[in-house]
């Protein structure tokens, strides 16, 4: 079952035209928007019951209902992507825009929107041209502008490029920088469907999500809640990296095991190795190990009830030959660099962590060290739970814990003999 | 969505700008209900006229965006992509987050380091690389990645980067393209491309038409 990708898997080379996009029943989703009226299209998105596909896995059709009926609104879609190990909008962005426009059209008349922004994060110029040049044939067609095929409906859509900041993934921070700020977070409420971009009902919603727009309108948002489990509906895109021998991104439908996803469909791991450990939904997950996980099945209420999340869809996979204090190192310095500074416990808390690690790395690491990496997560994130308590303004500092905690929980002989021999436990086995 | 009209004192800011930039100016500024919110493609504007974000090109956007220059400033410094110092030719990003390290990046930027002379973080004496690490680019699939200007190259290695560096070093191509460098030194895709990318960059700016800096490759 494909939806997302199923025009660019056949038609390869021109899945990104309009001409393609036309002829493959492009925009016939819009014309029947406009004929049910934007109440039906909301209603749709509602039945279908899709839920957000940024990280947050809320259900869409619930955040549209919150949207406050102050107007102007915006719709910003959040094509920000940097979460570590997700690479999925990327693919949407570039091999089929139009199907995002077409979304965001959609979205826009179903929420009284007349100006819509596409976000993109700066390091992504040529999904930016792609989507830059989708918008130009949009207008040059009549899809965007004044009276949009005659509804009556207008729609200006700007796309906005970044300027490199992970931070700005997050809904609040977005706003902020689209606003011409720092990227810094808000603090909540109130949430932006009650204020948002410039203070005004602003939705924000994710690439993948609104890219499904299209063919839950056309085909009905039942038709879309009846593929794969109750709370995990519909097709989601998985990016599989790491030590896998096929990595890329899947469509799928929620529900397989984890077993299936990473031997089935990912090929495994090269060179037969064993699997050590993976990263069910981007970095900020806590981890899952095989002789505990693999074999629950991959939908967002279970993989949340075993005390991680699917957040952004992206599984990192690491093999037998991993070093994973040197791994969760490389976690924690990405939050420790992406800290926007704002609450202590996050900016100082990832510091510290980091340095902490850098000792275990060098050589220099100390017992109290393993304590110390619990004590100070614990301050970040008190009780050290998963979904975390929230002491800061946004869950990155929180996300930041999550690979220390996973590291004690699964593999804290190796922390402990990388203090005693200062050698990663990994290279010790591969020296005999 | 017209473009602005500019008032004497705005065109004052950029009168030494070039007439494509300054078109640029007009229409970003069009595309905003607030004209605030063209801080950032402007600070990109002014890095294409500068090089790099100056303290005249901060002046010249605040009063393009009724900002103080403290203010463009602050919003400037937040993010990793308006550079404060002078660049290469080349800017070489290195991706070294979770998935490309599991996969060798640090053995890529070390090449990289090695082949240039420059170490991460810094620019070479003669004005061709600048070299940085740099986070998840969103291309883990095709992990260990690698951005020129912002251009990128999945599935390298480290001899492939060496390489890399040395065609950047002798052919000393004035555009870069994503698809020419993927061909010549590029593995594994995080996704099949597809299509070829008639578009590349000449400057470290990522070459985003609206911002001019696209060119087209041949
Ligand atoms: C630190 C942080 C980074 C985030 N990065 C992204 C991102 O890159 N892309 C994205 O769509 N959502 C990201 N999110 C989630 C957004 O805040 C927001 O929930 C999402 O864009 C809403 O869209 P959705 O409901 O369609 O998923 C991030 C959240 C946090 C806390
Ligand atoms: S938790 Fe960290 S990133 Fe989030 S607002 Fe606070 S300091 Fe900024
Ligand atoms: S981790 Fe390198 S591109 Fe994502």
């Amino acid at each position: 079952m494909k939806i997302l990708t199923e025009r660019m898997e056949a038609h390869r080379t021109d899945s990104h035209t309009i001409e393609r996009y036309e002829a493959t029943g492009g925009y016939s989703a819009l014309r029947k928007g406009f004929e049910i009226g934007p109440e039906a299209v909301t209603a749709e998105v509602k039945a279908s019951n899709i839920r957000g596909r940024g990280g947050a896995n809320f259900p869409a059709g619930v955040k549209w209902g919150f949207l406050a009926p102050a107007r102007p609104a915006y719709l910003v879609i959040n094509a920000d992507e940097s979460e570590p190990g997700t690479f999925k909008d990327r693919q949407l962005l570039e091999r089929d825009p139009h199907q995002l426009v077409e979304g965001v059209v959609l979205s826009s008349y179903a929420l009284g929107v007349n100006h819509a922004f596409i976000y993109i994060r700066g390091e992504y110029p040529k999904p930016a041209r792609r989507v830059q040049h989708a918008v130009d044939e949009a207008y040059a067609k009549g899809y965007l502008g004044k009276d949009i095929l005659g509804s009556g409906f207008d729609l200006d859509v700007t796309v906005h490029l970044g300027g490199g900041a992970y931070i700005c993934g997050e809904e609040s921070a977005l706003l902020n920088s689209l606003e011409g700020r720092r990227g810094e977070p808000r603090i909540k409420p109130p949430f932006p469907a009650v204020e948002g971009l410039y203070s005004k009902p602003t939705i924000v919603n994710n690439v993948e999500t609104i890219s499904n727009v299209p063919w839950i309108v056309s085909n009905g948002g039942i038709a879309y809640a009846s593929i794969g489990p109750d709370t995990s509906a519909g097709t989601r895109l998985i990016s599989l990296s790491g030590h896998i021998n096929k990595p890329g991104n899947y469509e799928i439908v929620m529900g397989m095991t984890w077993r299936d996803l990473i031997y089935d469909i990912g090929g495994g791991i090269p060179g037969g190795r064993e699997l050590k450990a993976w990263i069910p939904g981007g970095s900020s997950a806590p981890w899952f190990v095989p002789a505990e996980h693999l074999d629950t099945p991959a939908t967002i209420d279970d993989v949340n009830d075993l005390g991680s999340m699917m957040g952004s869809g992206a599984v990192i996979v690491m093999d037998e030959t991993t070093d994973v204090v040197a791994a969760a190192h490389r976690i924690v310095r990405f939050y420790s660099h992406e800290s926007c500074g704002q609450c202590t416990p996050c900016r100082e808390g990832t510091t510290w962590l980091e340095r902490i690690f850098n000792r275990l790395l060098n050589g220099q690491g100390r017992m109290a060290d393993i304590d110390l990496l619990i004590d100070v997560s614990d301050g970040i994130s008190p009780g050290l739970t998963w979904p975390p308590a929230m002491t800061t303004i946004c869950p990155l500092g929180p996300s930041a814990t999550a690979p220390v905690v996973s590291i004690m929980k699964y593999f804290r002989d190796e922390v402990e003999a990388r203090v005693v021999s200062g050698i990663p436990v990994a290279l010790e086995a591969a020296d005999g | 969505m017209k473009p602005a009209t500019l008032s004497e004192a705005e065109m004052d800011a950029i009168s030494d700008w070039s007439e494509s930039s300054q078109q640029l100016v007009r229409e970003l500024l069009g595309k905003y209900p607030d004209k605030r919110s063209a801080v950032m493609p402007l600070l990109y504007v002014s890095m294409i006229e500068n090089g790099y974000v100056t303290a005249e090109g901060m002046k010249s956007v605040a009063v393009l965006t009724g900002l103080t220059g403290a203010q463009v400033q602050s919003v400037a410094s937040f993010y990793s992509m308006y550079k404060r110092e002078e660049l290469g030719k080349y800017l070489v990003s290195v991706c070294t987050s979770i998935s490309c390290f599991l996969l060798g990046a640090d053995d890529v930027l070390a090449a990289i380091e090695d082949e240039t002379g420059v170490p991460d973080g810094e620019t070479g004496h003669d004005g061709t690389f600048t070299v940085e690490h740099v986070e998840c680019n969103g291309a883990c699939g095709g992990a260990p990645v690698v951005l020129v200007n912002y251009e990128m190259v999945e599935g390298v290695t480290a001899e492939k980067a060496r390489e890399l560096v040395k065609w950047l070093r002798d052919g000393g191509p004035d555009v870069v393209g994503t698809e020419e460098m993927q061909q010549l030194f590029g593995g594994a895709k995080s996704f099949d491309w597809a299509v070829r990318e008639p578009e590349g960059a000449v400057l470290p700016v990522p070459a985003f038409a609206p911002y001019g800096s696209a060119r087209g490759v041949k």
